[in-house]
């Protein structure tokens, strides 16, 4: 029991850190109708940047303090990603308004290249560290009650409840503020949004910039567990099976989403894994979103296409 | 007329222009080509880039000290980002350029299964240090493969071996549990068939836990671990995989001094980051392990580097997957130089020749010491039947901040390895039709 209980309590942060990654995913699909293609890229950019800054930020101005150095790296990279979310909607989505999803797909494609290359030439292809004091040793909990106790996993602990937090606020921001009914009705559509005032450039600008936060808070998390390097750019791929389960346009979506994935997963590769070779738990939370598509195409969460002919 | 003057005029002037800007015959002729199967971008780049910095390194320093018996050698590199498609892209690409590839070597064992049934139709060697297919020891069968130093199941006895002298003997492997935690593809699956046959004979139980690649997510495999408690664990990963496996064990309590890796798994990429969480981890080593202080290092500092012509970050050079890629390009530099004793001092081999070079090498210690290899690896004789040459490993391990060597040198046990490659090679000379070399042929 103790041990079905680990694998739950595992795959639920797991999840909440899958959801973290399809939240940008969602957020600018609901504000720009354009699949990102390019959230992996932005995760491994915005990690890059953050180690390299908190890195250089001692050097350049002589901090001793790694809270002060982190701090100012976790601002430099921030603005770096607003700095890219601004340069992608100069230099490629104001060439390409109303132009179909696919089109904007490709784009996004192109993107992801270009952050994974300039990236790269700007910081660096070696594994760099994030140290923003995680911690890494495990904690055993409920020792008396449960047999063997609970061996709970702090790092991931304390990621998942950043990424609740993170969602939290995003959910808010979209259903409670102007700026975020702004980014619903641009998603409806591009020139329904424009006809009524709603400057469509700014949006974009804004819904780019939030989803580079959160691909830097991904980055961050991930980039500590893991260390920063290439692979991360392939953790967006853990999250497209969220974004189908959950729904491209919906927030809790994600979340929920992240969490059935997430606890699939572990269980799948745990209890299904030793009978049919074991690491299937990348393509058993495709399938898993599959099926859910067979019953709900828009996913758990997602707005019911509509055509009227 | 005047039409046939001036085409005649126009030809002149472009054999004159092209033997102005075309490159001396001379100077071609004595140029041996490598083709550099790398990977500098992708999940594996950083370990890729370490072992294609020392290779390139290795040819620089050859021609810089005038090249084998004065031949020069040129190189051009692919980049593969370590998957198949790309690198058999690379090969057709690379096989014919500068007058035919001496060698190729693609740091892959999915693209070395690929590749060996190409290279035989092209007739160039395939050198797969460390890696590759465990049954292409025997070259008469694989005639053009050369597992050089040590192949996937020399790597798996000698870690059956340290485990059973950790546990005071071979006896006591009886009744132990071994996981092996593998990169779920050809590379990961190689120890499987040695590590099960063993498991029989010596009464331990081998569980598999393959971890999908690039093996960033591996809780649920370390959970299992944490469940059903063995006794080593067994790393066979590479790139990522190895600093996840090492970060999980930390988080789940699995204690590191109980994990042994394969030579892919125990470089500075795979542990700098996990600093003190993987100290005691254990490795094994193809032969080598981070050589700063070495003879050939030196010099690549000094004829290389102090020019400006080093391939990557100096503080890098001496490493361990920079020897590796070193060690790699050596091979097949003597394999040319053996040739050339046969066909001819200072000419350019070719493919067929590197071959029959590669399948006589004789380096022993005075010729590794001279060669500035003195403490960092032990004598290469190949034959017909045994491309591999070598099985000695070394363990070593990280103490928080550097590798250290924890064991002394072990041998793979041929008693074992031996019937198992000729079952195998065996197997695929019936499947493929090749009718194995014999050793009148081998004489040839």
């Amino acid at each position: 029991m103790g041990f079905f209980i680990e694998t739950l309590i595992g795959g639920l942060m797991a999840g909440m850190l899958y959801s973290l990654v399809a939240l940008g995913f969602v957020l600018i699909f609901k504000a720009s109708g354009v699949f990102n293609f390019a959230q992996g890229a932005m995760v491994l950019f915005a990690a890059l940047a953050m180690a390299r800054f908190s890195a250089w930020v001692p050097e350049w101005l002589g901090v001793d303090s790694r809270l002060l150095a982190n701090g100012i790296a976790f601002v430099l990279s921030g603005a770096l990603m607003f700095a890219v979310a601004w340069l992608i909607e100069r230099l490629v989505l104001r060439h390409l308004v109303n132009q179909d999803g696919a089109t904007l797909l490709m784009a996004t494609l192109g993107i992801a290249y270009v952050l994974e290359g300039v990236g790269s030439s700007i910081f660096g292809s070696d594994i760099y560290k994030i140290d923003v004091g995680m911690p890494k040793e495990p904690v055993m909990i409920l020792e008396e009650s449960i047999e063997g106790g609970l061996l709970i996993n702090r790092e991931d602990f304390v990621a998942a409840l950043i990424a609740a937090l993170l969602v939290s606020l995003l959910w808010l921001f979209f259903q409670k503020t102007a700026t975020g009914r702004a980014l619903r009705a641009v998603a409806d559509d591009h020139q329904a949004a424009q006809s009524i005032g709603i400057p469509l450039n700014r949006i974009w600008v804004i819904v780019w910039c939030v989803a580079g936060l959160v691909a830097l808070v991904a980055g961050i998390i991930w980039g500590s567990k893991l260390g920063v390097q290439f692979s991360l750019a392939t953790v967006a791929l853990r999250a497209l099976p969220v974004v189908i389960l959950g729904g491209l346009t919906s927030i809790p979506g994600a979340i929920i989403g992240g969490l059935i994935i997430g606890v699939g997963e572990k269980l799948s590769e745990v209890y299904l894994g030793p009978f049919i070779g074991g690491g299937i738990e990348i393509w058993f939370a495709y399938q898993l979103a599959l099926v859910f598509l067979l019953f709900r195409p828009q996913g758990l969460f997602g707005e019911k296409i509509i055509d009227r002919v | 007329m005047k039409l046939q003057q001036l085409i005649r005029m126009a030809s002149a002037a472009l054999a004159l222009f092209s033997s102005l800007t075309a490159p001396p015959v001379l100077a071609q002729a004595k140029e041996q080509f490598f083709p550099v199967l790398v990977y500098r971008t992708g999940a594996y780049a950083t370990n890729g880039q370490q072992w294609a910095n020392g290779y390139l390194d290795y040819l620089k320093l050859i021609n810089a000290k005038g090249g084998i018996n004065g031949v020069r050698i040129s190189f051009e590199e692919c980049e593969t980002a370590y998957a198949t498609d790309r690198g058999v892209e690379c090969y057709e690409r690379l096989k014919g350029k500068g007058g035919g590839a001496t060698v190729f070597q693609p740091l892959s064992t999915g693209i070395t299964f690929a590749l060996t049934e190409k290279v035989p139709v092209d007739r160039i060697p395939l050198i797969t240090a460390g890696y590759g297919r465990s049954e292409s020891q025997n070259g008469a069968v694989f005639t053009w493969n050369f597992p050089l130093l040590g192949t996937y199941w020399v790597g798996a006895d000698v870690a059956i071996q340290h485990i059973a002298k950790k546990e005071g003997g071979i006896a006591k492997l009886k009744g132990k549990k071994i996981a092996l935690v593998y990169h779920d593809s050809p590379y990961g699956k190689e120890p499987i068939p040695i590590l099960q046959e063993l498991g029989k004979t010596h009464g331990f139980d081998v569980q598999l836990l393959p971890v999908a690649h690039p093996g960033v997510e591996q809780k649920a495999t370390w959970l299992q671990i944490r469940q059903q408690k063995p006794d080593y664990v067994l790393l066979w990963g590479w790139g990522v995989m190895n600093s996840t496996a090492l970060r999980e064990a930390q988080s789940t309590g699995y204690p590191r001094d109980r994990m042994i890796g394969i030579w892919w798994a125990g470089a500075e990429p795979d542990v700098k980051d996990v600093a003190e969480g993987a100290k005691g981890y254990s490795a094994l080593t193809l032969q080598h392990g981070a050589e700063p202080g070495s003879k050939v290092v030196k010099e690549i500092l000094d004829l290389v580097y102090a020019k400006g012509q080093g391939t990557g970050p100096k503080d890098e050079v001496g490493q361990v997957l920079y020897m590796r890629g070193l060690i790699s390009a050596m091979l097949g530099v003597e394999g040319v130089r053996k040739a050339q004793e046969r066909y001819g001092k200072g000419k350019v081999m070719t493919g067929e020749q590197v071959r029959w070079g590669l399948e006589n090498l004789n380096l022993d210690q005075k010729a590794l010491d001279a060669m500035g290899f003195a403490g960092v690896m032990r004598p290469v004789q190949t034959s017909c039947l045994d491309h591999m040459g070598s099985s000695w490993v070394r363990v070593h391990t990280w103490n928080g901040s550097k590798w250290e060597f924890s064991s002394d040198w072990y041998q793979a046990d041929e008693k074992v390895i031996r019937p198992m490659v000729m079952l195998a090679s065996g197997k695929y000379a019936d499947e493929k039709k090749i009718k194995p070399r014999t050793p009148e042929e081998c004489r040839k």
